[in-house]
């Protein structure tokens, strides 16, 4: 009876296709297509506003936002070949600009910016980059991704723990640790801001309440040493809620009758953690680390609202840029170039995480 | 019976369809001004009378936040649903010409006689469009605390000098009695710095882009005087003369009139409520001079219609009969701006000989300069505002200087330097 009903069910095609038509149309027409065009996009000169046709333009757009090179700088040299040393004792350098502006000799390094470098005995290598913000965009992403990925699914993980507990108003906890991921993320940032705020910011009375008016009060968003960690900070407060309830359903699957068993044997609540809920949890896990590290690369509201990837380029992301690019500076092929390489990063991340975590 | 009734109602119900039809065209308009129920009351004042005055047109409105309103009209423009009457923010109106979103005004001659420049939006020796008020901006000061510490009341003949200026911001910091010198508005980050603050550029002989051809900024933004612009920019921070990027918007709005600052360089649009708190003692200066002449910038929203518009000629009547002298004073009543011509500036209730915001109407006169008159302009503010932002957080002068000089060259290159399509 049973794999007959299934296969009447597959046989009516037509059924089928007209239940599912609504659903692949509007698939099609806001993610399939969309998809496609910013990987056309990426190879033209498209813009958002131009009287001027679209052209075909190979891979320029890529070359642009990766080329890079490097340059290296011998010490300046007084008349008689010794080195001409400062009065602080340091060697003086000639300019970086003095190589990439039209400089017939270094034609490869024209337009380039000094991205960072190193001694090397008295001579100064550098790294140059064509486009030193999208390269600065490419790594405080990959920063971000890096710290907040492992950090935010631990937290989740300690707080999911906490309340797993069966205790009187435990409901409480859930919702409150649960509550900013309600929030827009847009608001929360707003609220942030005041929080970080460099005069009279919450963080900054707080801290010196504590430090009996010691410490100094810092501008959190408007120092470039201290920006990124603030938005990460911010950035796991806020999400780390709905991981936490992810991790939540994963605990609640384990069957209690190991615990018993465990229980039984002896053994420790350590051992209880690594050998009955840890191996428990494994699919969560993959699920939550792969979740949280495609979330950390599409990093947007909180730099636009907050720093707008200032100051000094300390807080650009790769999703911020494309934006910017596409839609205020009207470099449409330009932003879908940036979406093409943050969509192969992020597929290649997964695949390797898939691979690590796979099924042995 | 029934039948009868609804036949001879629906008889009637297209009668007046056809009649209003038959006498008046529409005309749809685009405004800006969503939110503010004064800005409202004023436009379809202006609109009624309009459509009572003559029997060939019947405008109607539709208003946008301002915020969203540029992305509206790009969105309406790619998907070609423009309205009839657009209004546009002067810098950005070679933009959208160059881009086909407009068309020149058919206005009959001499009437823009007597316009403030800044008033009046023109690309490629035609007028797009034309705004019933201007902006600007002036160096806000208390009296009292002038002279207290000495400082010379400048002129619009004899405004401050560089060096005296830098002069002024030392003395008020050496007293302690202000958090900062001077207000910028740094946390306003938006078309606010290159309005604001590329006027230092163009006093210092700097500017945006080279306005001989508008193909490069080579020289232009990075060249001596710009370098000299900037190197004095960093110091403002490094001096801690005037508050950082990361200002809070509050502060901002209130520093001044809460004492906090001791001048602010801010726009005539919050002349009336410090004139409210502070009464005589506010004083609107003119801009610093750094060797080429004080400069403020010019243009703010004006008027024009739409390159899609099936009846631009009715579309330019109404933006004519939009610029008489009543108007232009009614709108600078209302919102505070000032009044496109000196004949609407006598009457209005401030900026009449002897108003209290009259010293404004000058600094627009005298000088007021326009923002590079390109298509490339929306981009060369960008990388204008970011050069700003990355100088007064520490970056190395030239260096910023260097990059955006780079980008914008880079985008006129990427647009055919922006040369009028065919």
């Amino acid at each position: 009876m049973r794999p007959n009903q299934t296969k009447s069910l597959q046989s009516n095609t037509l059924a089928g296709w007209l239940m599912s038509g609504p659903a692949l149309l509007l698939i099609t027409l806001f993610l399939i297509v969309p998809f496609l065009l910013a990987f056309w996009f990426s190879f033209t000169n498209q813009r958002l506003i131009s009287p001027n046709p679209t052209q075909f333009v190979g891979t320029s757009n890529f070359e642009q936002l990766l080329g890079v090179g490097t340059l290296v700088l011998e010490p300046e040299k007084g008349e008689d070949g010794s080195l001409i040393v400062s009065d602080k004792g340091e060697l003086s350098y000639p300019r970086v600009r003095d190589f990439t502006r039209n400089n017939p000799d270094f034609q490869h390094l024209n337009g380039m910016r000094e991205w960072f470098g190193w001694d090397w005995g008295n001579t100064k290598v550098l790294v140059l980059a064509r486009d030193l913000v999208f390269m600065k965009a490419l790594t405080n992403t990959l920063f971000f991704v890096a710290v907040v990925a492992p950090l935010q699914s631990l937290i989740a993980l300690l707080l999911a723990l906490m309340i797993n507990q069966k205790l009187r108003g435990i409901n409480v906890f859930r919702t409150v640790y649960f509550m900013p991921v309600v929030v827009s993320i847009v608001v929360v940032s707003l609220l942030w801001r005041f929080i970080y705020d460099g005069r009279s910011g919450l963080l900054n009375n707080l801290l010196q309440f504590l430090s009996f008016g010691h410490f100094k009060p810092v501008d959190w968003l408007g120092n470039p040493d201290t920006a990124m960690w603030a938005i990460i900070v911010m950035s796991i407060w806020q999400a780390v809620g709905f991981h936490m309830v992810i991790w939540l359903a994963g605990l609640q699957n384990i069957p209690l009758t190991l615990y018993e068993a465990a229980d039984i044997e002896g053994a420790s609540s350590w051992q209880k953690f690594r050998f009955v809920t840890w191996p428990g949890l494994r699919n969560t896990a993959v699920l939550i680390l792969v979740v949280i590290t495609m979330q950390a690369f599409a990093l947007f509201s909180q730099i636009d609202v907050m720093t707008n990837g200032g100051p000094l380029d300390s807080t650009q992301t790769l999703v911020f840029q494309a934006v910017q690019r596409g839609y205020e500076q009207q470099n449409i092929a330009g932003g879908s170039a940036i979406s093409v390489l943050l969509f192969l990063m992020v597929l290649t991340i997964s695949l390797v995480q898939r691979y690590l975590t796979r099924e042995r | 019976m029934k039948s009868l009734s609804i036949l001879a109602a629906t008889l009637a119900f297209s009668t007046a369809l056809g009649t209003s039809a038959f006498a008046q065209t529409n005309l749809t308009m685009w405004y800006h001004g969503a939110g503010s129920s004064v800005e409202r009351e004023l436009i379809n004042g202006i609109i009624a009378d309009f459509n009572g005055s003559q029997s060939d047109w019947k405008v109607s409105l539709q208003e946008f936040p301002q915020a969203a309103y540029n992305d509206s009209v790009v969105a309406a423009a790619v998907a070609g649903n423009l309205p009839d009457i657009i209004d546009v923010d002067g810098p950005v109106m070679p933009n959208w010409a160059w881009a086909g979103y407009m068309q020149p005004l058919q206005l009959s001659e001499g009437a823009l006689d007597g316009f403030l420049p800044g008033a009046i939006g023109k690309y490629n020796d035609q007028v797009y469009s034309v705004g019933l008020w201007d902006a600007a901006v002036a160096m806000y000061a208390r009296k009292s605390t002038l002279e207290k510490f000495g400082i010379r009341v400048p002129t619009l003949e004899e405004p401050w000098t560089g060096e005296e200026f830098n002069g002024i911001l030392e003395t008020l910091k050496a007293s302690g009695e202000f958090d900062y010198p001077l207000n910028l508005g740094m946390a306003d980050q938006g078309e606010w710095y290159p309005y604001a603050f590329a006027p230092f550029l163009w006093s210092f002989g700097g500017d945006l882009v080279d306005r001989t051809s508008y193909e490069t900024a080579e020289g232009a933004l990075n060249g001596d005087a710009a370098v000299e612009f900037g190197e004095w920019w960093q110091s403002l921070f490094t001096n801690d003369y005037v508050p950082g990027t990361s200002q809070d918007m509050a502060s901002h709005e209130t520093g001044f009139i809460d004492g906090d600052y001791a001048l602010q360089w801010n726009g005539n649009w919050v002349a009336v409520k410090t004139l409210e708190a502070l009464g005589d003692d506010v004083l609107f200066l003119p801009a610093p001079d750094f060797g080429n002449g004080p400069k403020i910038g010019g243009a703010s929203w004006q008027f024009g219609v739409s390159a899609t518009s099936a009846h631009p000629d009715g579309a330019s009547a109404f933006i004519e009969f939009a610029l008489q002298p009543k108007y232009l004073a009614a709108f600078s009543d209302g919102i505070g701006l000032i009044p496109a011509t000196a004949e609407a500036a006598a009457l209005t209730k401030n900026y009449a000989p002897g108003g209290a915001l009259e010293s404004f109407y000058a600094l627009s006169e005298k000088q007021a300069m326009l923002r590079p008159v390109t298509p490339g302009y929306v981009f060369e503010a960008l990388e204008f505002r970011k050069a700003l932002s990355d100088i007064a957080n520490g970056a190395d002068v030239v260096d910023a200087l260097d990059a955006a000089t780079d980008a914008i060259n880079a985008d006129i290159a990427r647009n055919n330097n922006y040369a009028a399509a065919n």
